[in-house]
């Protein structure tokens, strides 16, 4: 059993929350600092990145993030993803900056570009549905980070040891498989550490 | 490869990402900016904010596109704007210069007395208003994909907001309850699609995100309707009639996001400055009601 929490300043909170039902898991909405001390994971979830930003600075969860990502799993979707990267394109900071990635904010349009789409996603035996809207893509990845998949040869899923990261929004579909994999990510991190202690 | 833009899920997904958060409306890059800057989740662009609209008179409408344009270049969040009911090419203006979400709303003045727009026809998404479920439920079957209260746009009065939020959520209480065979009478007594009935029954909620508009003028006024059960504000003439516009947007959106921590709203609450000043909803003429259009 693994405790994982919901960033719950803004956004998508519902969706994954609900996504994350499992048996393995139970599953919290943060929304104060205090409430990242006893937990295995955290899913920052989509929603507009420039205000999930200015409240995280506002409630000053910049530095307990940072201080949670060097020890925990993350899993990012959309907002989420720019959160977690090292670089941004066009901007001079990262916000957490903890994923050896380069994203690019809105990178395929505004909202009337925003679209769905099959994707073939590395671990995953059937297409997944992927849900753009107005998605950031990941640029460049350093080394060690696996890519998980792509859209018309743009990132859009990667891996980086104990951080997960999507363009699109899993939380939106039926399909929970995206957030299984990170449940596993952070059961197997939670053993490996018992292990090592 | 196999992709589709302007789907349901893509639409009505937009606006999930707004919940919890406030959209202001702003008439130029400057307001937008310090929207942005206080954390608004997106902006409403417009020539003229409600109060103003209703205290010019006259015909209100489309904003000029060079005050859209202008916005669409100042901020990153998204951008939404205004068109009139049932005016079919202001919304394609809209649609064709990259505005991220319209609003068919009712704060301008309607050009079609009979029919709201067909938006399942368009690749960008509307939101609506409604003051009831059956005014709602129309909205989301002809391709709403976000809904707002009407309240009373302008007046910095939020009882009228209050109501019909109170009534939207007692309705979709009393048809989560209700049996299916139920169901076809209460469409008929609606005036609202059986299908989208069953959807409520079902997911004990609407199908798309209800936010709450018309006369929040306060930190305590956004909370109050977040308590309600809005998944999010708009905020018309409040923000920028105020006193001190960066400080009261940044405690609207502080008071949003903790909705019923009431220290807290208190705390963002003090030398704010002077709100809005307020119209007593019974001081308006019948036809000086902007929630009174749409069918």
């Amino acid at each position: 059993m693994v405790k994982v929490g919901v960033l719950g300043l803004q956004g998508a909170i519902r969706e994954h929350v609900k996504a994350l039902q499992t048996k393995e898991a139970e599953i919290v909405v943060v929304k104060r600092i205090e409430q990242l001390d006893d937990l295995d994971g955290l899913v920052l979830p989509g929603g507009e990145s420039t205000t999930m930003r200015r409240l995280i600075n506002q409630y000053g969860f910049l530095e307990p993030l940072k201080a949670f990502a060097a020890e925990k799993p993350i899993f990012g979707t959309c907002a989420g993803l720019i959160l977690l990267a090292e670089r941004i394109d066009g901007m001079a900071d990262s916000h957490i900056g903890v994923m050896d990635v380069t994203a690019k904010r809105n990178a395929f349009g505004r909202q009337r570009e925003s679209f769905e789409a099959p994707l073939t996603v590395e671990g995953l035996d059937e297409d997944f549905i992927g849900v753009f809207i107005r998605a950031p893509y990941i640029e460049e990845v350093g080394e060690g980070v696996e890519v998980l998949a792509t859209f018309n040869d743009k990132i859009v899923a990667a891996r980086d040891g104990r951080f997960l990261a999507c363009a699109y929004h899993p939380e939106l579909t039926d399909d929970d498989r995206m957030h299984q994999l990170f449940i596993d990510m952070v059961l197997d991190f939670k053993k490996e550490g018992l292990a090592t202690e | 490869m196999n992709q589709q833009t302007g789907t349901d899920r893509v639409k009505r997904g937009m606006a999930e990402m707004q919940k919890g958060g406030v959209i202001m409306d702003v008439v130029n890059a400057e307001q937008a900016k310090i929207a942005e800057e206080a954390g608004a989740v997106a902006v409403m662009a417009l020539e003229r904010v409600p109060s103003d609209i209703r205290a010019a008179g006259g015909v209100a409408r489309m904003a000029d596109p060079t005050i859209v344009e202008d916005v669409v270049n100042a901020v990153s969040i998204p951008v939404m704007a205004k068109c009139r009911i049932g005016h079919i090419v202001e919304a394609r203006v809209l649609e064709s210069m990259g505005v991220d979400y319209i609003d068919e709303s009712e704060v301008l003045t309607p050009v079609d007395e009979e029919y709201h727009l067909d938006k399942r026809k368009y690749t960008v998404p509307f939101v609506c208003g409604a003051r009831n479920l059956g005014e709602a439920l129309r909205r989301v079957g002809e391709g709403a994909a976000m809904l707002r209260t009407k309240g009373e746009p302008g007046t910095g009065n939020v009882v009228e907001a209050v109501r019909h939020q109170r009534l939207i959520q007692s309705q979709i209480r009393k048809i989560s309850s209700m049996s299916e065979d139920e169901l076809m009478t209460e469409a008929k007594n609606l005036q609202a699609p059986f299908e989208l009935l069953l959807q409520i029954k079902e997911l004990g909620r609407l199908p798309v995100v209800n936010f709450a508009a018309g006369g929040i003028a306060t930190p305590a006024d956004a909370a109050l309707m977040m308590e309600l059960g809005s998944d999010g504000v708009f905020v018309g003439s409040g923000i920028f009639k105020s006193d001190n516009p960066e400080k009261f947007a940044k405690a609207i959106v502080e008071a949003t996001t903790h909705y019923q921590d009431y220290e807290l709203i208190a705390k963002i609450s003090k030398n704010l400055g002077i709100a809005m000043p307020g119209i007593e909803i019974s001081s308006l003429q019948p036809t000086e009601r902007m929630q009174e259009r749409g069918w």
